[in-house]
């Protein structure tokens, strides 16, 4: 059966091109990238390693030495939230967040409280946009630490950074963004947007799985949460994952060529979104301007999410749920929660997360399918 | 790894029996609620003589599992004196479903608590019962744990929603924490008069809101 894959947000298929540059990088350039004292196989890997990462550097208006390359977005987060506190602490133990985050952004914050760090998380409204206000009036003089998703990996909500940039400077606060979900589809811009440390994944951006950056501007400090070697600048130990490197940087390389991509994408986001609110009883789940291009989440009332998610991949269709039936923990999506929307709204909702690889002939299908499937599930719900 | 339901669960989960509404069913029963996740209401159409079960039909807003159980339950209980068909079990269920993940099994033993609570509906409203126990504030209060609070996604009870509860002259005040106005309140003090009425002794149910 064909497939249609609406999984992106969750991640995304590693483009070819990508594939065929890190292949070398397994049989041929395996070598340890080494000092220039040591041999020709682990020279030419650290060559290719620092130029890969001023590459990488670039595409956020960086520097070469400002990129940490880590395993992904979890170790990104920890290592900046956590490493950064630990290091900073002596300035002050106030840090702030939102509600909304990431669970790796969220749970390194709640370690930290257990460190005797306070934390302040700002609740977002009805579009999952932070209350500006109160972020503001947060802030106070034991303030190091703001932390705030670029995009939000649920309902796709775009959140206001270059102003939370401009409140961090101002207080002299530093501010760490979660990125992978805007990487590809929003310009990212260190300097402007007064970012401090910022998280961004391959896997996101048809990269590699297992590779994920840390930019950090190269007067903060942070500490390391692994120990070992003198790899990474002494704060990320252990060998670079140098095929991984490789490929994000090449997936990058395609991000830049591709931009004329976001637009389509938008149009077939808009699609669906269009498509799918014409099923009666249905709502737009997150902001409806401020929204990333890839992103469709869509509560369909009186049918349940696990229902509808399982009868749609019997169609070839990928999408998943905010309903506490889909989840391990059995807990309505949090980040809904957060955005105070009803238990019922949750458990009703998909996320359809787009890509540069789906096509605007499959927004017909996965229309068609949803309506044929929210109807089924409907006649057969007590609740009219 | 593979979806972690059987081929059987699927297959009624596509093709449920049993599904819809009977008009004048002689009992039902409502377990869970949207905003827990699942909900499931059963209706019972019953032989008067001989108490066995006619007729049996169910719908469900809730995931594959509640719609598979739900649909076994009502196959094995068609035919079936309300007596033995009170002992069918989420186990039962389960077994003829080929098992089921044990993280889904919640979803399961709701479809079940429907059937045991639409039998004993139905002894409640059809003077039935072997022991007739006098309605108290506890008895009350065991049936309104079955009602969730839809703000919390948990039951009424544990979640301080109701306040009092007094049996009195048959009837049963029930006052909750929650003003008349409030968007949910008719849903709830709906919820909470099907769950009561039933009760072989008591004739009305009245619910009392709390002004802000």
């Amino acid at each position: 059966m064909k497939r249609y894959y609406f999984d992106n947000i969750a991640t995304t298929k590693t483009d070819k091109r990508v594939v065929d540059v890190m292949l070398p990088y397994f049989t041929e350039h395996y070598a340890y990238p080494s000092s220039q004292f040591s041999h020709q196989e682990g020279i030419f890997v650290t060559d290719n390693l620092e130029e890969a990462r001023a590459n990488i550097s670039k595409y956020i208006n960086g520097s070469d030495d400002e990129i940490i390359f880590t395993s992904g977005e979890t170790e990104s987060n920890n290592l900046a939230i956590k490493g950064f506190a630990r290091a900073n602490a002596k300035k002050g133990k106030h840090l702030i967040t939102t509600t909304i985050e990431h669970r790796s952004v969220l749970n390194s914050f709640k370690a930290l409280e257990k460190e005797g760090f306070t934390v302040s998380y700002i609740k977002v409204n009805k579009g999952g946009l932070i209350d500006f206000k109160e972020l503001k009036s947060a802030i106070t003089s034991a303030t190091i630490l703001i932390s705030v998703n670029f995009v939000n990996h649920e309902v796709g909500t775009i959140e206001p950074i270059e102003e939370i940039g401009n409140i961090a400077k101002e207080k002299n606060i530093v501010f760490h963004t979660n990125a992978t979900y805007a990487m590809g589809y929003l310009p990212i811009d260190v300097k402007k947007m007064n970012i401090g440390l910022l998280t961004a994944s391959g896997d996101k951006i048809h990269g590699p799985k297992g590779i994920g950056l840390l930019y950090k501007r190269k007067d903060i400090n942070i500490s390391r949460i692994f120990d070992g070697n003198f790899n990474e600048y002494y704060i990320r130990p252990g060998l670079v994952n140098i095929p991984g490197v490789i490929g994000m940087s090449k997936a990058i390389d395609l991000l830049r060529e591709n931009t004329g991509e976001i637009e389509r994408i938008k149009k077939m986001r808009d699609k669906l979104i269009n498509g799918l609110l014409a099923i009666d009883d249905s709502v737009l789940n997150g902001s409806k301007e401020n929204r990333v291009a890839n992103n469709a989440n869509i509560t369909f009332y009186r049918a349940e999410g696990e229902s509808t998610t399982l009868h749609l991949d019997m169609h070839g269709v990928s999408v998943v749920t905010g309903s506490a039936c889909f989840s391990r923990s059995l807990e309505p999506s949090y980040v809904m929660m957060a955005m105070g929307f009803t238990h019922e709204r949750a458990h009703g909702s998909i996320r359809y997360g787009l890509s540069r690889f789906n096509k605007i002939e499959e927004i017909d299908y996965v229309i068609d399918k949803t309506k044929g499937i929210v109807k089924k599930l409907r006649e057969i719900s007590p609740i009219k | 790894m593979s979806i972690p339901y059987t081929k059987k669960v699927l297959q009624y989960f596509l093709h449920p029996k049993n599904v819809g509404e009977i008009k004048d069913a002689d009992a039902t029963a409502t377990e869970g609620s949207p905003s827990c996740g699942d909900m499931v209401k059963l209706y019972l159409k019953v032989d008067p003589k001989t108490h066995e079960i006619k007729d049996i039909k169910f719908q469900s807003y809730g995931c594959a599992s509640n719609i598979a159980t739900a649909s076994i339950i009502t196959e094995l209980a068609k035919g079936k004196n309300i007596e033995t068909a009170k002992d069918i079990s989420w186990e039962n269920a389960s077994k003829e479903l080929g098992g089921l993940p044990p993280v889904k099994v919640h979803c399961a033993v709701l479809a079940v608590d429907a059937l045991k609570t639409a039998i004993e509906n139905y002894e409640n409203t059809h003077g039935l019962l072997k022991e007739k126990i006098s309605t108290d504030d506890k008895i009350a209060i065991k049936r309104l744990r079955h009602v969730i609070n839809p703000i919390a996604g948990r039951d009424i009870v544990s979640t301080n929603l109701v306040k009092d509860v007094k049996v009195h002259d048959k009837i049963i005040d029930v006052t909750v924490d929650m003003a008349e106005d409030h968007q949910f309140y008719n849903n709830i003090a709906d919820e909470i008069i099907e769950r009561l009425i039933p009760l072989w002794d008591i004739e009305k149910v009245i619910v009392i809101g709390t002004p802000d």
